[in-house]
């Protein structure tokens, strides 16, 4: 493995006075399907937006494809971003537009292909998503879990080099989320395109990466495949994978203490959950 | 407590100053993208969407204070017998004061919020996010057709107002209150100057339509993604609007009519 | 086809607001374009314009014929100097015309008002009214008759 896709180097990133990541440095390499996996709201979909290149690092660089986003012009970004794609964890359908319209919008803006060309493609990436019978459907009148197919659709519209997907199997019944996961896996292995999923889902992001990186806190707390993840017996990742739910690692939000906040007691802010204990 | 105060004032003039600054940049970012052979069709559909969508309200508008204009005016002139003036005065109330000014209201009360809501609903719901992603500009792609669509249609909105007006009113006075039609139209033509008169409505208009649209485009783009933030852009750009039609129309009436 | 019909309103759109332009310029302020390109220009000098504007009307027995263009101050006449634009119809004023600055109504607006001479030559282009009598000022009028009495 020589080439990254994605590098992060000693990356921090805060909202306001939350730390969310703190020097935080990896790699993602090219062409392999890399799964980030964490409890959520530890910060999986603002490493995305990091990646897209939609907000900036407070300190540290991210490179994609090589390309400081950080130094890169307006105009180069979105050049670059034409061979990237993002599935949202919303979905994020242009809802004025039909779902056959969603898709072929980035076909139609990026390319020159003629009317017919842009149909068989829809009709070929809607399919693969199992959804070709609701191409004529505006995004309201389908169910979450499958506005989020059709963002899949639309995120691979352009065939891109690297796919980033941000909770891609949530909403998902057991039958679709076999077909979507084998077709993100297969979108790696055939089409040689680098995916990066950020998932909670342990099991499924597993089953189809090649490479997983375990995120709490800010920081990488557990990386390598999914066998070496297996034997790693850090208690902190041990929980995460296992679904304890007390642990090294807080099930809860920092807050002040529970009996405190309930009966009442004044000067809160002092009385923080301290996690080492 | 008088620092504190300060303290408010401070943040609250940083507040004003950063989203100022904010403003200027998505208006100068819109501006630079300028309308290319992609964008016309754009444009058109945003013409439809803040113009021909409105001209309902403009006429219905436009016709209910022309007609008031001249019952009005009526009673006043007609005690010092002037009543051939009337055509006159309605004309250039209209064309000078409430066609441009009301309408400028009409427009941020109905497309202005409009276009702010959308803006906004795009923003939380990630479809700006995700067309950015895509690589595609939501600057060029939603921003700036809407920017020059109310831009163009807010003047051509108030000129319709204007004329229904006019037309309303020679209906009250001509041929409901018996004011001879010839005095009604040619004392209008006599006294009205397309020059002095007309264009400087006009003038008014353009600068209305500018900061009108301006403000809900920003009030959209920089809303908060709840449903919270979003009508409160949706009421501060009728607001924000309101107030500035007006100070600028009381600016904009001495700068052209005084001096 | 919803594009079409959106292309087809819009574009009705313009054309009515196009329509009311010409309203509002023809029938509501009577301007006319045939108007400025066949007139001609005048010159005359007044002690005192006082309210006179530009556009202010030019007429010969209350019948306008042309409208001030222009008015400025003469530094070597250290005087008013007016433009008039008269319509080329009338062509036929004799040189010892006069101008004189009138008053429509008793508090309205200022015009100036051309009473005909007798001479055979006849003014033409860039020529000089020099008879004229300048603006009535009330206050100076009042003026003056305050200080007759005492
Ligand atoms: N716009 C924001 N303003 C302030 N804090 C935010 C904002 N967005 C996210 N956060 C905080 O950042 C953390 C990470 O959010 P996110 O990246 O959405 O988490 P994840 O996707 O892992 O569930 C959360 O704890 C959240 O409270
Ligand atoms: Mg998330």
């Amino acid at each position: 493995m020589t080439r990254n896709s994605i590098v992060f180097d000693n990356v921090s990133y805060n909202f306001g006075k939350k730390e969310i990541f703190k020097n935080l440095s990896f790699e993602v390499p090219a062409g392999q399907t890399v799964g980030i996996m964490g409890p959520s709201g530890t910060g999986k979909t603002t490493l995305l937006r990091l990646m897209g290149g939609q907000i900036q690092p407070d300190t540290g660089t991210v490179f994609v494809e090589g390309k400081d986003l950080k130094k890169i012009k307006r105009t180069e970004l979105f050049e670059l971003r034409k061979c990237l794609g993002m599935l949202f964890q919303s979905g994020a359908l242009f809802s004025d537009l039909t779902v056959f319209e969603n898709v072929a919008f980035p076909l139609k803006e990026h390319t020159r292909l003629n009317g017919e060309m842009i149909r068989y493609l829809v009709l070929i990436k809607l399919n693969s998503v199992g959804l070709r019978g609701a191409a004529h459907l505006f995004p309201r009148e389908l169910s979450g879990g499958m506005q989020r197919r059709v963002a899949l659709a639309r995120a691979m519209a352009l065939d891109p080099k690297l796919i980033m997907y941000d909770e891609p199997f949530t909403g998902l019944d057991p039958i679709a989320l076999g077909v979507i996961s084998n077709l993100i896996k297969d979108v790696g292995s055939v089409y040689e395109c680098t995916n990066v999923i950020v998932s909670h889902d342990i099991e499924e992001t597993a089953r189809i990466s090649n490479l997983l990186y375990v995120l709490s806190e800010g920081e990488i707390i557990g990386q390598g495949s999914p066998q070496d993840l297996k034997k790693d017996d850090s208690p902190r990742l041990r929980q995460f994978l296992n679904g304890l739910p007390d642990g090294p690692v807080p099930f809860h939000y920092p807050a002040p203490e529970y009996m405190d906040s309930l009966i009442g007691v004044k000067n809160t802010k002092r009385t923080i959950i301290k996690r080492d204990d | 407590m008088f620092v504190h105060a300060l303290k408010q004032i401070g943040r609250f003039s940083f507040e004003i100053l950063s989203s100022m600054g904010r403003a200027l940049r998505l208006l100068s970012s819109a501006l630079i993208r300028r309308p290319d052979h992609r964008n016309i069709p754009l444009i058109i559909g945003q013409v439809y969407q803040l113009g021909v969508l409105s001209i309902l309200i403009i006429v219905c508008s436009g016709f209910a204070i022309g007609a008031v204009l001249a019952l009005q005016g009526y009673t006043q002139l007609v005690r010092v017998g002037s009543e051939s003036a009337l055509g006159l005065g309605v004309a250039l109330v209209l064309v000078m004061e409430i066609g441009p000014v009301v309408s400028a209201l009409l427009f941020a009360g109905r497309a202005g919020s409009a276009v702010t809501a959308e803006i906004g609903l795009m923003k939380a719901t990630e479809q700006l996010a995700s067309m950015e992603m895509i690589g595609v500009d939501p600057i060029a792609r939603i921003i700036a057709p809407r920017f020059w669509g109310g831009f163009i249609v807010l003047p051509l909105l108030a000129l319709m107002f204007s004329v229904v007006g006019v037309w309303a009113g020679s209906l009250v006075a001509v041929d409901w209150l018996g004011v001879y039609s010839g005095s009604f139209w040619s004392v209008m033509e006599q006294g009205v100057d397309f020059f002095d008169h007309v264009m400087k409505g006009i003038i008014k208009s353009i600068v209305f339509g500018f900061v009108v649209i301006w403000i809900s485009l920003y009030q959209g783009y920089d809303s908060l993604p709840t449903s919270e933030g979003l009508s409160t852009a949706t009421t501060n750009t009728v607001v924000f609007s309101s107030v500035w039609i007006l100070v600028l129309d009381f600016f904009l009436t001495l700068m052209m009519f005084e001096l | 086809m919803q594009s079409l019909k959106i292309e087809v309103l819009v574009g009705v759109f313009l054309l009515i607001s196009l329509l009311c332009l010409g309203f509002l310029a023809v029938k509501v302020s009577g301007f006319s374009l045939g108007k400025s390109n066949d007139r001609y220009l005048l010159y005359s000098h007044f002690e005192q314009v006082g309210g006179l504007t530009v556009r202010s009307k030019v007429a010969i027995s209350g019948v306008e014929i042309g409208q001030v263009l222009a008015i400025e101050y003469d530094q070597e006449t250290m005087n008013a100097r007016v433009t008039l634009e008269i319509d080329s119809s009338i062509s036929n004023m004799p040189s010892d015309s006069t101008a004189s600055i009138l008053t429509e109504g008793l508090l309205g607006s200022k015009y100036i008002s051309i009473s005909l001479g007798a001479e055979d030559q006849t003014l033409s282009e860039g020529d000089e009214i020099f008879d004229t009598q300048s603006a009535v000022i009330l206050e100076e009028l009042i003026g003056k008759f305050l200080i007759e009495q005492f």
